[in-house]
Parts: C-alpha cells; sequence; structure tokens
C-alpha cells in the first residue's frame, strides 16, 4: 500500500475534495490554538463533554426536521456557559460539571433516537463523522469562525497569557477574566459543534487535545506552543485526509491516528533530547 | 505624602466565620507597612479585599482615594501572590512572565515594553534567564520573575503576599534588600504580608498586627513597647518577638 501522488492531485477536481481540505485546515488551526489553552487550564475533557451535547443537539434537529448543524450551534454555546457558570458558581470541580453536561447531551440523543426511530442512520453518521460531506455553508461558517478566533486570541494575546498562567494574578492585574474564559468556552463550543461533523463525537477531543499534547512537549515558549499546536494539527489533517483518500479509510479516525503518531514522535523526541 | 490607601470598618464573613471584623487603617504613598498575624488572622483576606477579589459585608475601601467599586487605575498597583506550586509543564518563557505583568493595562509598544522588562531582569540579577522556561527555574529566581512582572507596572503601590516563604535565608535577605531599594529610591508603597516579623522589622518603618480584627499600627519602633502588644501577647511573647529587631 503506497500513496500515489499524482492520484491525490487528481482528487482536486473535486469540490467536496477542496471544501474538506479547506474545512480540515481550519478545523486544525482552531482546535490546535484552542486546544493549547485548555490542556494548560486542565479542562482537556471540555471537548468530549460538548461533543455528546452535540449529539443530543443533532438528534434534535433530525427529529424537527431542521439542518443538525444549526441546532447543534446554539445548544452546544448553551452548554459551554452552563459548565462554566456551574464550575463557578456551585460547588463543583470543574470536570464534574463537564461530567454531568455531558451524560445529560448523550442521554438525550438516544431518547431522541428512541422515540422517532427512523433517522438513526443519520443520527449514527454523526458519531465518526465525515470531512467529505461538509457544506459550503458550514464552511463558511468555519472561515469566520477562524477569523473571529484568531482575531481574539491576537488581540487580547497577553490577558490570555496571564490567565492561563496563574488565574489569581490575573484578576489582581485587571484582566477582565469572566469575560475571557466566557469567550474561549463560547469559541470552543463552537469548533466543536463544526467539528462533530467533520471527525464525529466519539473523536472530536483528540482533535482539541493531541496537537496541544504534541506541541507541549518540545516548546520553549507560549507564542510558540500556539504556532506548533495549531501546525501539528494541520499537518495530521493533512496526512489523514491523505490516507483516507489512499485507502479508503474512515477520515475522522485517520487524522486521529496521525495525530497520535504526531504526539508519539514528539513525546521520544522530548525524551532523545 | 498623601493617603493612598483608605480602609474603613470592614467586616468578612466566609460562611458566616468572620474572616476580618470591623478594621480600619489607612497608608500613605510611599510607606512600608508590614502585615503580620497568626496564620488564619486574616492576612490574605484582607490583602484580596484591596485587591477586589472577594467582596466585603461590610465597611469601604478606598484606593488613590476612590472607591475600590468604581476604581479603575490598576496600573498603580501590582500584587506578588502567595508563593504556589506552578504547572510544571506551562511552557512560559522569563521574559514572557515578565510581559503578562502588563496585562489588563492599555497596550504599550512592543519595543519598549521588552526594553523595560529586560532592564528589570538585569536589576534583578536574572537577565541571563530570560529565554528559560519559568518553570526550570530555582524557587528563588522564580519569585525575582515574578517581582519583574509586578514591577513592569511601575505602580505606585505594590503588594506582596508572603513572598519570601521557602526562599533560604540568603536569598530572602537578597529580595528585602532589593525591595527596600524600590521603596527607597522608587518611593513605591509596599505592604507586605508576613508572619515573621522579626524579617520584616528589619526593613518595614509601620507594622499592622492583625487577628482578624486591628491589634496594633504604628511605627515598628513602637510596636515591643506598645501597651496593645502587651495586652495581646503578654509580656514573655513579647520578648520572643521583638528581642531580633534592630529597631
Amino acid at each position: 500500500m503506497t500513496i500515489n501522488f499524482m492520484e491525490l492531485l487528481n482528487f482536486f477536481n473535486y469540490d467536496f475534495l477542496i471544501r474538506a481540505l479547506l474545512a480540515g485546515s481550519m478545523l486544525a488551526i482552531l482546535a490546535g490554538v484552542l486546544g493549547v489553552f485548555l490542556v494548560l487550564r486542565k479542562l482537556s475533557l471540555i471537548g468530549d463533554g460538548l461533543s455528546h451535547v452535540s449529539f443530543g443537539a443533532v438528534a434534535l434537529g433530525l427529529l424537527l426536521g431542521i439542518y443538525p448543524f444549526y441546532v447543534s450551534l446554539p445548544i452546544t454555546a448553551i452548554a459551554a456557559f452552563l459548565i462554566f457558570r456551574l464550575s463557578e458558581r456551585s460547588k463543583f470541580y470543574g470536570d464534574a460539571a463537564i461530567g454531568i453536561v455531558s451524560s445529560v447531551g448523550i442521554a438525550g440523543g438516544v431518547i431522541i433516537a428512541s422515540l422517532a426511530q427512523g433517522f438513526n442512520v443519520d443520527l449514527f453518521s454523526y458519531l465518526f463523522g465525515s470531512l467529505l460531506a461538509i457544506s459550503w455553508n458550514e464552511l463558511y461558517f468555519l472561515l469566520v469562525l477562524t477569523i473571529v478566533s484568531l482575531g481574539f486570541i491576537v488581540y487580547y494575546y497577553r490577558p490570555l497569557f496571564a490567565l492561563a498562567f496563574d488565574e489569581m494574578a490575573a484578576k489582581a492585574l485587571g484582566v477582565k477574566v469572566k469575560f475571557l474564559n466566557t469567550v474561549l468556552l463560547l469559541l470552543t463550543a463552537l469548533t466543536v459543534a463544526a467539528a462533530v461533523k467533520a471527525v464525529g463525537v466519539m473523536l472530536v477531543s483528540a482533535l482539541l487535545i493531541l496537537p496541544a499534547a504534541s506541541a507541549l512537549q518540545l516548546s520553549k515558549n507560549f507564542k510558540v506552543t500556539l504556532f506548533s499546536a495549531a501546525a501539528w494539527a494541520l499537518l495530521s489533517v493533512l496526512i489523514g485526509l491523505a490516507c483516507s483518500l489512499s485507502f479508503n479509510l474512515p477520515t475522522g479516525a485517520s487524522i486521529v491516528m496521525a495525530s497520535f503518531f504526531i504526539f508519539i514522535f514528539n513525546y521520544f523526541l522530548a525524551r532523545w533530547r | 505624602m498623601s493617603v493612598i490607601l483608605k480602609v474603613k470598618n470592614i467586616s468578612i464573613d466566609y460562611n458566616n466565620i468572620p474572616a476580618l471584623k470591623d478594621l480600619s487603617f489607612e497608608v500613605k504613598g510611599g510607606a512600608y507597612v508590614g502585615l503580620a498575624g497568626p496564620n488564619g488572622a486574616g492576612k490574605t483576606s484582607l490583602v484580596k479585599a484591596i485587591l477586589g477579589l472577594t467582596s466585603l459585608n461590610s465597611g469601604e475601601i478606598e484606593l488613590f482615594g476612590q472607591p475600590l467599586s468604581s476604581f479603575s487605575q490598576w496600573e498603580k498597583i501590582a500584587y506578588l501572590p502567595q508563593k504556589h506550586q506552578y504547572n510544571q509543564l506551562f511552557p512560559a518563557s522569563v521574559l514572557e512572565v515578565v510581559l503578562s505583568g502588563l496585562a489588563g493595562l492599555s497596550k504599550q509598544p512592543k519595543k519598549e515594553s521588552h526594553a523595560r522588562a529586560r532592564l528589570l531582569l538585569n536589576n534583578l540579577e536574572i537577565g541571563a534567564e530570560e529565554n528559560k522556561l519559568f518553570s526550570r527555574l530555582s524557587g528563588g529566581q522564580q519569585q525575582r520573575v515574578l517581582l519583574a512582572r509586578a514591577l513592569i507596572r511601575q505602580p505606585e503601590l505594590l503588594i506582596l503576599d508572603e513572598p519570601t516563604t521557602a526562599l533560604d535565608p540568603l536569598v530572602r535577605e537578597k529580595f528585602f534588600k532589593i525591595l527596600n531599594k524600590i521603596n527607597k529610591e522608587q518611593g513605591t508603597a509596599i505592604i507586605m504580608v508576613t508572619h515573621d516579623t522579626s524579617d520584616i522589622g528589619r526593613y518595614a518603618e509601620s507594622l499592622l498586627y492583625l487577628d482578624r480584627s486591628l491589634i496594633f499600627y504604628g511605627l515598628f519602633s513602637d510596636f515591643c513597647d506598645s501597651k496593645e502588644m502587651k495586652d495581646y501577647f503578654g509580656d514573655f511573647s513579647q520578648h520572643l518577638i521583638c528581642h531580633q529587631h534592630d529597631h
């Protein structure tokens, strides 16, 4: 089994492949950069929790006959806000709040699926996603989300760094901690909602965690970590997509496996150095 | 010198357990105040209250003549928190940590802020470490980096919460000398939380002794012979606490 590059280039005559490549690249950059903040703040599992909520939202969309993506976006955003409020106000640890919202999302999805039989095939296709099925509308949404997210991170770079490094000190520095936390979670939720269609409910969190974990192995400063997480995520999307097309493998799983091997490479390289 | 901090009859409760009771005092510009008291005396609660990080049950705080609720000149204040274990995985360079002290302030030219950060690191004798990972530095070096993070704001009031805990005596002495210089040469007012009155007594001019409410506030030189001191500690404890002072 070898990758035939000429054959791969021919694929780009197809519209859906260009969409897949563009969407995958934007998702990679988004997930890579946001993932660094989540991993460093020990919120790695939030991707998992929000993707489970997204599963419930997709089921609701299918039940109501509304395009699932449009239902998933607001519901996942509300879930992110709920996680934030629960972990902030009540006597909850952040991971407990994620666990609660996550299981309610899955339970809701399963109940809706069992009540409205007939769309189970559609619903379960969201478990593993398909990057090749991304629509133009979803692509435009991703473009806006990428521009807004990167703009937010560049503009608030220093306060975001201070917040990730030491939240208490950041508050004392006059950083608007609540605002930054809310926007970061909202952007994460929207990224997750978009990524569910591409890589599936089961694999979204890998897209957020693995590139960040790879970047953290070797980085000597925060800025380089953000860039390298985005670069590793992009590389895993490209490798995953190429493997998927060449060997007829599921796209989402191929991307995650590529990301995993990149992490292993970085892990051993860091120990060797 | 004008009053830069006015604390008026403040009380703080946590789950109906009083942390501070009816506390009032003032601090003038350029002052060096040691804030001491036993464990659980409310020292950190007071610092958090001054920084607006905890809400008051009653009373008022004024910073630079403005009520805390509407205070906006945070660039005048810097804070060095209690030493805690930083995330060993956090990929922050020393220079990035120092520059993060400017977070929350209006944007400043990159060249200028980098130059100021480097000057501070050099003055604190850690200029050679600027590109190293913060997590790889020793405890004493980390504290100096965090002090540089506080000083890059060029504050008029520097609040430190037990900054020398876990530092060895030599490093601690050096740290105190740096603070003394900042206070004397730049006129930066300092409020330093400590539970060791013998250490702070050699530098701070005043002492605020707290045990949920105010026990003593005045010149350090008056502390050992004060009536409040005798009433609170008794003669024997007074000897234990005061015998090391140079005052």
